[in-house]
């Protein structure tokens, strides 16, 4: 069992660009390892650095910016769209982040988040721009997600509105409990399945 | 393109009547279980596996201490970290030579087969899948890389997942799904000229964008979907998920079953008697009730290029990168930011545009009828001078072929590299990538920034609009090309 989730306070980093596919979130040549760690000091890698070379950061990226710091990653429309890699996920999560907010989320990548206990929140368009230009004049605002309410809130000024989850999901999260550990207590069902079908 | 949208949501079983779609069929099979107000326990007949993202799913089995549920079910190939020359030399690079080898390791210990490095089968686990005949119709399949919705080209439900996913199929030969809304996509009419299934999908993408069918599971039907051989079928299946469909599918009929017949691990005798029984019910049934409908009509479709960042950045080879007053005011920043990268101003013509390499390969565009094709317009040709050209077969078994039917001579005479089967230049994982600010027409499915290498620039487009570019060294339209008499559609 895993640590839940439920609520977090933090300021935010906003990324306020569309259709952010999971190659530049993880770029596939550091998909070479067996195991789950340390994604975390590549994410973003190419858009984080000139020509590859840490020693030459782009300025202007966000992640780049002393400014912005914390535990949300705020993104634009279609985050995570391309490639099934869950690297991705392990990437963000590992970087610090325990939440997305996006207005729109790619399947796999939502699955993925999810089952790593990255929290992808999604919020109206409307609601979503409100939170880029909080973030343009006041770098060190804060938001909350409250998982147990559904409801994300810019501290400031109060307002908040609600995202869905299923109740599966939300009760996973909550507890830290797997997909996985639900299935394997569902191996009667499974096997009782085959037998019916003919495998 | 004409739409419409119904209201009936397919969260509710098909009741009162209404028929069952292609999906519905074969979802309601493979259901276990459902939680209430929750995804169901879906059951998966076939599981393709590969390195890259295998390695920590069987790390968490032997740490749980649980041993593979189904080995006889899971097929492995090594495809996206090979290197595509020498491959009957040890992987210099360490870390894919180790991940190579983990996969090995893991395939023997939990007694699953295993298609690597050397062997007859190896290639690009969507190529393999179908060649084998491991893809059949009816089933669930599943692999960690979103591109196995090329398999839905055969009428199964085929997805894409991710590593904690491939974990809990290889723990117990089951998933947690939600149920996606239902999308049918018709494709009516004759093809022009010159137009194959990449320029069609690359077509369908630039009319609903890389997230229009997020949320979704797509049928394409239609005559023109119909027209096409599987091959052709796959090529439009693969790249639905750059749409954002959770899959693509193609109700089986006899170009498919023709397809299967014979092949390797294709059923036989009255075996195969049976399974035909059970393929000839999967289709959407005449009162079958899609939540959102889109019709295309095919003479719309002329041969297509992106000048973007995202496969639906596409356009048709003659016409222009739209210019900004075009572009929605919110979508200027990205739009913006993609044609910088990519070095173009908004506006510009494509045709005539300089490119540097050719890449024909990958899970799209490499199996022998690609080839094929390529090789019939190249034959007696040769490429520009200062461009670049590999093609990379997409199995062991396509590059036999091609051999045997002289291909690789006509390559060879028009200055390709044929080199040997992988992913390779498609993500750029191997040492096959796309030199920083080049211009690459390829035939993947994929032109994200640095996709095929740091900075690398690319242009998706069909075989033949990449073998133009090849010989002629610039973005061309094949139409003006390709004498009528010899064009296959494929
Ligand atoms: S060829 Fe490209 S898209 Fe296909 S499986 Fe390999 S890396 Fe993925």
């Amino acid at each position: 069992m895993k640590k839940g989730i439920n609520i977090i306070r933090s300021t935010a980093v906003p990324l306020n660009i569309e259709n952010v596919d999971t190659d530049q979130i993880i770029p596939a040549r550091f998909l070479k390892a067996t195991n789950r760690e340390g994604f975390g000091k590549n994410l973003f890698r190419d858009w984080r650095y000139e020509n590859d070379d840490e020693s030459k950061p782009k300025k202007d990226f966000p992640l780049n910016n002393p400014v912005y710091k914390g535990k949300i990653l705020v993104a634009a429309k279609n985050f995570g769209c391309g490639s099934s890699r869950e690297h991705a996920a392990w990437a963000i999560k590992d970087a610090g982040f325990d939440v997305v907010v996006s207005s729109f989320f790619a399947d796999i990548f939502k699955n993925n988040s999810l089952n790593n206990f990255l929290l992808p929140v999604t919020v109206s368009e409307k609601f979503l721009q409100k939170i880029f230009s909080v973030f343009d004049s006041n770098p060190s605002e804060e938001l909350e997600v409250n998982l147990t309410s559904q409801t994300i809130k810019i501290i400031s000024s109060g307002e908040t509105e609600s995202f869905d989850i299923t109740h599966y999901k939300k009760t996973c999260l909550l507890n830290g409990y797997d997909d996985i550990d639900y299935l394997l207590s569902s191996k009667e069902d499974i096997t009782k399945y085959e037998l019916e079908n003919k495998f | 393109m004409g739409e419409t949208t119904n209201k009936v949501s397919s969260l509710n079983p098909p009741s009162g009547g209404r028929g069952a779609t292609l999906f519905e069929k074969i979802w309601e099979k493979h259901v276990v279980k459902t939680i209430e107000d929750g995804p169901s326990v879906l059951y998966i007949d076939k599981h393709f596996i590969h390195e890259v993202t295998s390695p920590q799913a069987f790390a968490g089995l032997n740490k749980r201490g649980i041993k593979v549920f189904r080995p006889q079910q899971v097929v492995a190939t090594a495809d996206h970290n090979v290197p595509t020359i020498n491959q009957h030399l040890p992987i210099k690079e360490e870390l894919s030579r180790v991940q190579v080898e983990t996969l090995k390791k893991n395939c023997a210990e939990h007694g699953i087969d295993l298609y690597g490095l050397g062997h007859p089968y190896q290639g690009i686990v969507h190529v393999i899948g179908p060649e084998l005949g491991i893809t059949q119709p009816g089933m669930t399949i599943v692999c960690g890389d979103s591109h196995t919705s090329t398999h839905g080209a055969f009428g199964n439900i085929a997805f894409g997942i991710g590593t904690s996913e491939v974990e809990m199929v290889l723990a117990t030969q089951c998933l947690m799904q939600s149920k996606p809304m239902l999308m049918r996509i018709n494709i009516e009419g004759k093809l022009n000229t010159g137009v194959l299934s990449k320029d069609i999908v690359l077509y369908i993408l630039s009319k609903i964008t890389a997230s229009g069918a997020t949320g979704y599971a797509v049928e394409f039907a239609g005559s023109a979907i119909r027209s096409l051989s599987m091959e052709a079928r796959m090529t439009i299946c693969n790249m639905s998920i750059e749409m954002g469909a959770r899959c693509g599918m193609i109700a089986p009929d006899t170009t498919t079953i023709e397809y299967i017949k014979g092949r390797r691990f294709a059923p036989e005798g009255e075996a195969w008697n049976e399974k035909l029984k059970y393929w000839k019910t999967l289709y959407s049934d005449k009162d079958a009730v899609f939540d959102r409908e889109i019709d295309i009509r095919a003479e719309d479709i002329e041969p297509m290029i992106t000048y973007g960042t995202n496969p639906g950045m596409g356009i048709g080879v003659g016409g222009h990168v739209p210019s900004l007053n075009e572009i929605d005011e919110r979508e200027k920043p990205s739009f913006e930011k993609s044609l910088a990268y990519m070095g173009w101003q908004p506006g510009t013509n494509i045709k005539g545009k300089k490119v540097d390499y050719v890449f024909i390969g990958s899970c799209t565009n490499s199996r022998i009828e690609d080839l094929r094709m390529v090789a019939s317009f190249v034959k007696g040709k040769h490429k520009a001078n200062d461009v670049e050209v590999w093609v990379v077969p997409g199995s062991k078994q396509v590059e036999k072929q091609a051999i045997e039917e002289g291909i690789d001579k006509i390559f060879e005479e028009a200055g390709f590299m044929l080199r040997q089967p992988g992913c390779s230049a498609c993500l750029g994982m191997n040492e096959d990538k796309i030199p920083a600010g080049k211009y690459c027409i390829s035939t993947s499915n994929r032109n994200f920034e640095g996709r095929q290498g740091p900075n690398a620039r690319t242009m998706l487009a069909s075989p033949l609009t990449a073998a133009l570019a090849a010989i002629t060294g610039k973005v061309g339209d094949i139409r003006e090309y390709y004498r009528e008499s010899e064009l296959v559609n494929n």
